[in-house]
């Protein structure tokens, strides 16, 4: 905080000089400590320019398709992503604890404060793990495998035509197929249409806590209503329970996994920094006058901690 | 916890310290910030404020990473330099984003949907 600590002399510093940790090419403990913490600043800075480059995607995407956006993002489960926030969240408090507690020399405290860190980092994987599997199971991947079916899964939603490429194979569909006359789809789209509301959308819910969870309402909207609407020009903007399924929702899912999954695998090299850091505690390596490792494996946690902050709007709660 | 033998301890070793822990009230008071902001980041969606929800998501998501870098990362009592290396990363991804969008914008006049598009 004050430059004038800068000129502090290891002569003048007391217990808190740990010679065998200060390289002889730095003059003071503190002048070393700076030296790190500015050299990890600068690889956060890189880490920020690389999501940059994602969210950047992400901004001319929704620009470009809000509607994908808004339809798209109902298949993420707000309850398992604010979960997920909650567990970073208490993690980084963990985290920023722990450094406190290794300054104030106290391993023990620190080793436990790590590991239940390391606990918050398990969590969040393992909602991430539910939540892919869970996209694996319905289609909603990324590209060219997305291969979910409009028609089913999600209540009181009709499409406007069926894909193609959405029966399940993963291979691209030939371009006769997807250049069906428009009437053809749209009466098979009718027809579709009209099956929804005949049966399967009778059980709205059984399709889990994705479909529970989903802001649009079952089909007691009602059936009539549902195919009205295909057969309807619907405005733009339109509520969500009268939503007309995009096209190339697998857009979203692109952006949506390539996001988070990197933020996913710094979480993974996290969780290995951690233990490192852990271990390294429980051997005794650390103290007030050595802690920079604990110190910046924790900038590192906080930074993973800040794009799931906005990650989670961004992904999850668009409106 | 034991909070004022703690303080001694901080006290005792002087600012000549490289260590300077950050008070566990600031903490715990930080994180329940980010616990509330977040609460209400999730609440804000069940009101539909039209264009302006996604404003102050951005808005909450922005202060609640403020206070991460301010005292989870120490950059409240960190020298300002690097304070300064991420604030300029945030520029540069502003500048990145910001452009871009004019970009997509000033196009989106242009744009001839293929056929059977329909452009909303």
């Amino acid at each position: 905080m004050s430059d004038t600590d800068i000129t502090t002399t290891p002569a003048g510093d007391g217990d808190h000089t740990h010679a065998p940790h200060l390289a002889h090419h730095f003059d003071t403990p503190k002048q070393q400590y700076e030296s790190g913490k500015l050299g990890m600043w600068t690889f956060l800075a890189t880490e920020i320019l690389m999501f940059g480059g994602l969210f950047c995607a992400y901004s001319v995407y929704r620009a470009n398709h809000p509607e994908i956006f808004l339809y798209a993002h109902t298949y993420l489960n707000k309850i398992l992503g604010g979960t997920n926030t909650v567990i970073l969240i208490c993690s980084s408090l963990t985290m920023a604890w722990a450094v406190r507690t290794t300054q104030l020399n106290k391993p023990r405290v620190t080793a436990l404060l790590l590991c239940l860190t390391l606990l918050g980092g398990a969590g969040f994987m393992s909602i991430k793990y539910v939540e892919y599997k869970e996209k694996w199971e319905h289609g909603l991947l990324p590209g060219k495998l997305y291969h979910h079916d409009d028609t089913g899964e999600h209540p009181g939603v009709a499409t406007e035509a069926p894909l193609a490429q959405s029966t399940g194979v993963v291979e691209p569909a030939p371009a006769e197929a997807k250049a069906q006359p428009a009437e053809t789809a749209a009466a098979t789209g009718a027809q579709e249409a009209t099956g929804v509301a005949n049966g399967q959308a009778a059980a709205p819910q059984a399709a889990g806590s994705m479909a529970e969870l989903s802001l649009i309402k079952p089909a007691a909207v009602g059936p009539e209503g549902v195919a009205d609407y295909v057969l309807e020009r619907v405005p733009p903007l339109v509520p969500v329970e009268h939503m007309e399924v995009p096209k190339n929702v697998w857009l979203f899912f692109s952006v949506y996994f390539l996001m988070t999954g990197l933020h996913g695998l710094h979480v993974l090299v996290g969780m290995g920094l951690i233990t490192w850091i852990l271990v390294r505690t429980l051997k005794g390596h650390f103290g007030s006058g050595y802690f920079a490792p604990v110190d910046l494996v924790g900038l590192y946690w906080h930074l993973v901690d800040l794009i799931w902050i906005f990650l989670f709007p961004l992904l999850y709660l668009i409106k | 916890m034991a909070d004022t033998t703690l303080t001694q301890a901080e006290s005792e070793r002087g600012h000549h310290a490289i260590a300077h822990p950050i008070p566990l009230r600031t903490l715990l008071v930080v994180w329940m910030a980010l616990m509330a902001l977040t609460v209400l980041t999730v609440a804000v969606t069940y009101v539909d404020l039209g264009g302006l929800n996604l404003w102050i998501a951005l808005a909450i998501a922005v202060l609640k990473g403020s206070l991460v870098g301010l005292f989870f990362m120490h950059l409240w009592y960190d020298r300002g330099f690097n304070g300064l290396i991420f604030v300029t990363a945030l520029v540069f991804v502003a500048i990145f984003i910001g452009p871009t969008l004019m970009d997509t914008g000033a196009y989106q006049v242009d744009y001839q949907p293929p056929p059977g598009v329909q452009v909303k």
